[in-house]
């Protein structure tokens, strides 16, 4: 009796990715219409848990998992989407798998378009059994009406605002038939406030017709609005599963961070540094950057000269944005101010010429021409901004590959680089090592500012130590203003001086390293209002 | 004061879009006037220009909605084409039945052709356009290499025709022993490389595949060891004369094969084509117990029935033992017919399905054919429609093909097709086999392709062995001055692109002539090219600049 | 024991190599050996190939700055070609090789002056020609195979009516008897035909070896690489490599792309007249049509790809692509004569090269 009741149950469930454990005996339990928050930092194996459930194939193509996975009392062996959709799961997807230029039913019917034979498909085949229009209107006009969007079936999905899209993508959904459970990943996060209380609402009526709802989301306020119970992840690891009812907003965020914070650099020497709010190194007013999945919407900030600033926040929460919209990668817009110069942030290279490197949070996109070799790669910005190794002759300046090659061999013991030589290409280094010949660039321009983004990410813990320390050595011996920004809140909270929260794009708030994981928690899920602390 | 700026809006975004189209329109009524021809002149040749390249241009639509643009592979298409022509000619057929024999042998061909064609462009998913280019350069190679050396060469044609007469004895020659092994000792080889290859790079090796290739080679060489069969193969390999002749006259053979066919033959095979395929898809419906329309079907029945017995009356008789149609008839019969269909669907709708009907789109096809019979007034165009002679045939297959583009729309595949087309993930997501369903929009657009050559050719009367390098891009240039975009085509614009390129070629040549004075010569070919290069280059670069734009 | 052979070094090299340009090289000493044992001369036969490596190498070479900036392989040289050719004809047409204060100081320095005095005007034109089509193709990131090869195609069909109807006078120019235009083969005989062929030319035997054109080549290749190895020259193989990256070093993409356009247009010009004078004919009209596609095919076969390219590649393709085309004439016409089967030849290696290369950037898996 007791085993039915559940529509999923997730027993134990392991993961692990070339010896990498992401998931460490997880349990997950959804009984029939329930509205169940998952939640988590980045990294706490949310994503990963769903793609078991989804039967993805980066999951079986990578040594499968541990743990047994029960679809209504029955062990269900899911290996593929197909499988999955067979056992009635679906997925709102946070990127829309919609076609513009189709009609709402045309999407919400895509592939599985209902046909009526005719004389040609009977000899050569069930493909050329022709379309039933006037049925899938019917079926698409059902699905709209149960959640409640009212649209016509027949109109292009082109030009839609953002929300009906994402009512359509659950139209798709609910008439697959037979769906028992449907997960929702981050549906909230590119609706704006209205839409996102309509999407609650439709979340209501869909799980009062008895289909389960797995609701991904890091916005506390949401779930405690609608969610009936919900399961916290850390680190890969089951911490709780609360009723709703039993628990609060500041309860939640303290599960999502709460850990023992390991200083992972050792203070040895005496800080003498003098950090002052009136020495400030760059000033952000009403600062916005155009990045496609981490906009900024308007921050200010002052950063002390001197200091370790850290930028943190959830992934797509416009974090990553800040650096790139300084260096000119992505159009930004608002007022930054270098040393009381105001930066032109439409011109390419004015950052650099400020004295501002950045060792971006995409080592083989945008941080290194893997083709080429390291020595090429570290000597690469200074080359071009400061014109050094370069050998003047008549009018134009030549490689100096003998200064250059100098130059690299010296940043490759100072960084401990792994290579055979400096003419090794970039490409062939293991991730680690990748991330310090970026490093090694942003240093050669001897900046008097630099941004790090994702310092350590898919790195080994002793190389994320060496680096973090090598960060904090630069700051005390030379007084370069650091800003580093990560989703990592253990490294900031080892080295920052202060740590600057974003969230939605703004700035939620600015903690210092010791402050209560509660408050961090709420920073990061935007249920810290502007002017103090909330608790709902 | 709104519905006015938005009316004038929607109507300048229109003029917008179709700036190619209006271009080419200001140009040909430029060059129509400078070169002084008169409408007599112009439209009847302007249709038969629309009869020879019409079905060529819609065999490009098909692949446009799969995502894949614009297919420059159709050149493959038109090989296929001539390459069927070629064997039929050689068994000495003639006529509409060897032309349909032509055509059915072209299928097969074109099809396997489409497949490759389709595999290729699938592992160059993003760069169709141009690996359709060069693989019709490529394609092109291996033809030459066929009509050269294998027709004549490797394999005797004896036919005074089709081949270049030549002295045999002046060769060195090969006989067919050795090269029957070198090719096999070079496949061979090949095999074993390909197969290192793969081991190289940690790719699978299929074994058995292998086996079956390197085993199959061994056989035939072993072949040519065999005493038995040495007088056999040591015979020369050349024995008339080598290549194919460069121009092949098909007077008396196909020419104007398709355009010559009697309204009656149509009407015909038409009625007794429509018997069988209703009395099989009844048993079909039979058998799998799905309701039968037995109102509409009855009601179609009697129509067709009434339609085939009017022709038994002798007037009617006469007039349908010919087979062309004078351009006035048509345009005589037009007004009332479009007004009579409209109607049809009306009466349709109300009574016998029971949905309602949207009268708007009626207006638009019934108001065209009036202005159309409207202008038939003017004593010139009175005069050229007089004259213009419409095969029924050949347009009949034309709008076989617009039915064609349509109806395969309506099908799970056509479904499948445009969403591959519109999104490859979507597609993919859906459970659609992305690559499958591109190669059959591949083969679909091949085989038009190679029927649109072959209308092509029996309405010119001469096949131009090597003269079909220019196909694609004539045909893809007319489809865009019509309208359409590498990501976007329909029927109507595909007709119009044709009426409106061939109509600027018409007036250009001797427009050139009366500019430039004396002989144009060659100044009209470039120009034709310059405009043709000219239409794909800014089409290209459009479409270029408004993916840029999206991003 | 397979394992050994194909873990090893050269194996895996050659699997990198490509299978086609294996079987390229293949048959290139095919020929060599074919041409020996036919004993059609392989003295003669070798110097063909290196007089038709030095004729075809600088156009070969301008696909280098375009591939290297980012903007792929320049199918449209022909726009260079063209502004080459009208330098090229404008120096006749001014008859600066007869010019008789020239002639006076040496016939040799009139000719080298006309010679110059082609490339210099042809460069200009290259250079503004080349401007405005960089202009154009930063407009079209990511479609610029297609978009150049039909710009290329359309000027050489605008050029052709422009031949026919630009008004040269010169006799060796236009047709003769009050023909129209230019005629489709111009003749350098009179003019500068072999003006660097002919600097240093030794023979030995049957050997010709054109040592000033080999030295022009040469030449024009280190101008390339030091560019390369130039400040500018980094810059712009960053774009190409990864346009994010340059971006976040401060440079102007779209600046070094036009960079790029330019200088392959330019080359493109240069390479054209160093090939007609010493094939000894500007060949005209519809002739340059395919050049774009076997100066990139001979890239390709060198080792090229579309998004890198190297001095090696063209050197080595080159080689080898001209090297398969000079012997396989002779070997042809010997076999079977009367017959264009090296045309045929040329037609699948140049275009099969190109297919092979896209069919390798795979855009996308199959369930994709």
């Amino acid at each position: 009796m007791e085993k039915t009741e559940y529509v999923l149950k997730m027993d134990n469930i392991a993961k692990q990715y070339y010896g990498n454990r992401v998931l460490k005996g997880v349990d997950l339990s959804i009984k029939p219409g329930e509205i169940h928050a998952l939640m988590g930092e980045n990294g706490a194996g949310k994503s990963t848990l769903m793609n078991i459930l989804f039967g993805m194939p980066v999951i079986h193509s990578t040594g499968g998992f541990e743990g047994t996975v029960e679809i209504m009392g029955q062990p269900a062996n899911i290996d593929s989407p197909i499988k999955a959709m067979e056992y009635g799961i679906g997925m709102v997807h946070q990127e829309f798998m919609l076609i513009p230029g189709f009609t709402v039913a045309e999407n919400i019917k895509i592939g599985r378009e209902i046909t009526t034979p005719n004389l040609l498909s009977r000899i050569i085949g069930p493909t050329l059994e022709t379309l039933d229009f006037e049925a899938m209107s019917r079926d698409a006009r059902k699905a709209l009406k149960t959640i409640g969007l009212q649209i016509e079936d027949y109109i292009k999905v082109a030009g839609l605002p953002v929300g009906y899209m994402q009512f359509i993508e659950i139209a798709r959904e609910i008439d697959k038939t037979g769906i028992k459970l449907l997960v929702f990943d981050e549906p909230t996060a590119v609706l704006a406030e209205s839409e996102a209380e309509r999407l609650l609402e439709a979340m209501r009526v869909i799980a009062d017709q008895g289909i389960a709802i797995i609701f991904i989301t890091h916005r506390l306020d949401e779930v405690m609005a609608v969610a009936d119970s919900m399961t916290v992840l850390r680190d890969g690891e089951f911490v709780a599963r609360k009723e709703i009812k039993d628990t609060s907003v500041v309860d939640i965020a303290e599960l999502m961070i709460g850990r023992k914070v390991e200083k992972l650099v050792e203070e040895e020497d005496e800080d003498n540094r003098v950090l002052s709010d009136e020495n400030v190194a760059i000033q952000l007013r009403d600062y916005k950057v155009d990045m496609q999945g981490e906009r900024v919407r308007g921050i200010d900030l002052d950063i002390r000269r001197g200091e370790i600033l850290g930028i943190g926040g959830l992934a797509g929460q416009g974090k990553l944005g800040i650096p790139n919209g300084i260096m000119g990668l992505y159009p930004a817009a608002g007022t930054v101010t270098v040393n009381g110069q105001v930066l032109n942030l439409d011109k390419l290279g004015e950052a650099l010429r400020h004295k501002i490197a950045f060792v971006s949070e995409d080592r083989r996109g945008v941080g290194l021409l893997l083709e080429e070799s390291i020595e090429q790669n570290i000597v690469f910005s200074a080359l071009q901004t400061n014109n050094r190794f370069l050998k003047k002759v008549a009018w134009m300046q030549f490689y100096d590959h003998k200064s250059a090659g100098r130059h690299a061999n010296d940043m490759i013991g100072q960084l401990d680089i792994r290579c055979r030589s400096s003419r090794q290409p970039a490409g062939r280094l293991s991730g680690g090592n990748q991330q310090k010949v970026c490093l090694a660039r942003a240093l050669t321009l001897e900046p008097e500012i630099l941004f790090v983004s994702e310092p350590t990410r898919g790195i080994d813990i002793g190389a994320k130590k060496l680096v973090l320390e090598l960060l904090t050595k630069l700051n005390r011996e030379t007084g370069m203003t650091i800003i580093i920004v990560s989703s990592e809140l253990v490294e900031l909270r080892s080295i920052a001086d202060r740590i600057a929260i974003v969230s939605d794009g703004r700035l939620a708030c600015i903690l210092k390293p010791d402050d209560s994981d509660a408050n961090f928690g709420l920073a990061m899920s935007g249920a810290w209002k502007k002017g103090g602390e909330e608790e709902s | 004061m709104n519905k006015n700026t938005n009316l004038i809006k929607r109507i300048t975004q229109m003029i917008f879009d179709s700036k190619v189209t209006i271009l080419f329109l200001l140009l040909f009524i430029i060059a129509a006037i400078i070169s002084g021809k008169s409408l007599t002149f112009i439209i009847p040749e302007l249709f038969t220009r629309i009869a020879r390249n019409g079905f060529l241009i819609l065999s490009l639509i098909i692949p446009i909605l799969a995502g894949m643009g614009l297919n420059f592979g159709i050149v493959i298409g038109a090989m296929a084409a001539q390459i069927s022509l070629f064997i039929t000619i050689y068994w000495g057929l003639t006529g509409i039945s060897g032309f349909l024999i032509t055509a059915l042998l072209a299928l097969p061909i074109a099809a396997f052709l489409g497949t490759l064609v389709g595999r290729l462009f699938n592992q160059m998913k993003g760069s169709e356009m141009i690996g359709g280019l060069v693989l019709g350069y490529f394609a092109d190679g291996f033809y030459w290499l066929l009509f050269l050396f294998v027709f004549g060469g490797v394999i005797a044609f004896d036919n005074s025709k089709l081949m270049i007469a030549s002295d045999a004895s002046a060769y060195n020659p090969v006989s067919i022993n050795t090269a029957v092994r070198c090719v096999a000792v070079f496949c061979l080889a090949l095999t074993l490389l390909l197969a290192a290859a793969r081991k190289a790079k940690h790719l699978a090796v299929p074994v058995k595949t292998l086996a079956i290739k390197c085993g199959l080679a061994v056989f035939v060489l072993v072949l040519t060891f065999i005493p038995q069969l040495e007088p056999f193969l040591s015979h020369s390999t050349v024995t008339n004369g080598i290549g194919v002749k460069n121009s092949i006259d098909l007077m008396g053979i196909y020419k104007y094969a398709l355009d010559t066919v009697p309204m009656i033959k149509i009407a015909e095979y038409g009625f007794y084509i429509y018997i069988i395929f209703s009395l099989v898809s009844l048993v079909m419906k039979m058998i799998y117990r799905q309701k039968i329309h037995w109102k509409s079907v009855v009601i179609k029945t009697v129509i067709v029935c009434g339609a085939y017995a009017l022709t038994f009356i002798p007037a009617v008789d006469e007039f349908m033992r010919r087979d062309k149609v004078y351009l006035i008839t048509v345009v005589d019969v037009l007004l009332p017919f479009t007004f009579g269909w409209q109607a049809a669907k009306w009466f349709n709708a109300r009574f016998v399905e029971k949905k309602s009907w949207n009268w708007h789109r009626a207006v638009l096809p019934v108001a065209g054919a009036a202005v159309v019979y409207l202008v038939s007034f003017i004593p010139s165009v009175y005069k050229a429609f007089q004259l213009t002679q419409i095969p029924v045939m050949t347009y009949l297959c034309i709008g076989g093909v617009c039915l064609l583009n349509n109806g395969l729309m309506k099908t799970k595949l056509g479904q499948d097709m445009r969403t591959v087309g519109q999104d490859r993930t979507v597609a993919n997501a859906a459970g659609i086999d992305v690559d499958k369903t591109r190669i059959i929009a591949m083969v679909f657009s091949t085989v038009l392709a190679a029927w649109g050559q072959l209308i092509y050719l029996q309405n010119l009367g001469t096949m131009q062995t090597f003269g079909h390098t220019m196909v694609a891009q004539y045909a893809i240039a007319a489809l865009l001055v019509g309208g359409a975009s590498v990501n976007k085509a329909t029927n109507r614009q595909a007709l119009l692109g044709v009426f409106l390129f061939h109509a600027l070629f018409v007036v250009a040549a001797p427009a050139i002539k009366v500019l430039l004075g004396g002989d144009a010569g060659a100044i009209e070919e470039y120009f034709r090219a310059f405009v043709s290069y000219g239409v794909i280059a800014l089409a290209l670069a459009l479409h270029a600049w408004k993916k840029k734009a999206a991003k | 024991m397979t394992e050994s052979i194909t873990n090893s070094r050269v194996f895996k090299g050659l699997a990198k190599f490509g299978l086609p340009r294996i079987i390229i090289a293949a048959f290139f000493l095919l020929l060599l050996f074919g041409t020996a044992v036919l004993d059609l001369g392989v003295t003669s036969a070798l110097g063909n190939c290196i007089s038709r490596w030095g004729m075809y190498g600088i156009l070969a070479l301008a696909m280098v700055p375009s591939v290297q900036c980012g903007v792929g392989l320049n199918f449209g040289i022909s726009l260079g070609i063209t502004t080459g050719l009208l330098g090229g004809l404008i120096s006749i047409q001014l008859d600066i090789a007869n010019n008789p204060a020239l002639v006076a100081i040496s016939p040799t320095f009139a000719v080298l002056a006309a010679f110059l005095a082609a490339i210099l005007m042809a460069c200009f034109f290259a250079a503004v020609l080349g401007y405005f089509y960089g202009l154009l193709l930063n407009q079209v990131k990511g479609s610029e195979m297609t978009v150049t090869t039909y710009i290329g195609f359309s000027m050489i069909a605008f050029m052709n009516i422009m031949w026919t109807v630009l008004p040269f006078k010169s006799g060796t120019l236009i047709y003769p008897n009050a023909g129209r235009g230019i005629r489709n083969q111009v003749s350098l005989d009179s003019s500068y035909k072999g003006a660097i062929s002919n600097i240093l030319k030794f023979k030995i035997g049957s050997l010709t070896v054109s040592t000033g054109l080999i030295l022009f080549f040469l030449l024009m290749c280190l101008i390339v690489w030091l560019f390369m190895r130039s400040k500018t020259g980094l810059a712009m193989s960053a774009v190409g490599a990864n346009p994010m990256f340059a971006r976040a070093a401060g440079i102007n993409t779209n600046k070094m792309r036009l960079v790029g356009t330019m200088f392959s247009t330019v080359l493109a010009a240069v390479g054209i007249i160093t090939y007609s004078q010493e094939y000894g004919f500007f060949q005209m009209y519809n002739a340059p049509q395919m050049m774009g596609f076997i100066s990139a095919a001979a890239v390709l076969i060198g080792g090229a790809s579309p998004k890198r390219a190297t001095i090696f590649n063209v050197l080595l393709g080159t080689f080898l692509f001209q090297g398969i085309m000079a012997l396989g004439l002779p070997v042809a016409n010997q076999l079977f004569p009367g017959t264009s089967l090296s045309e045929i030849l040329r037609i699948l290696i140049s275009n099969g090269i190109i297919l092979y290369a896209l069919a390798q950037t795979k855009g996308g898996g199959s369930r994709e």
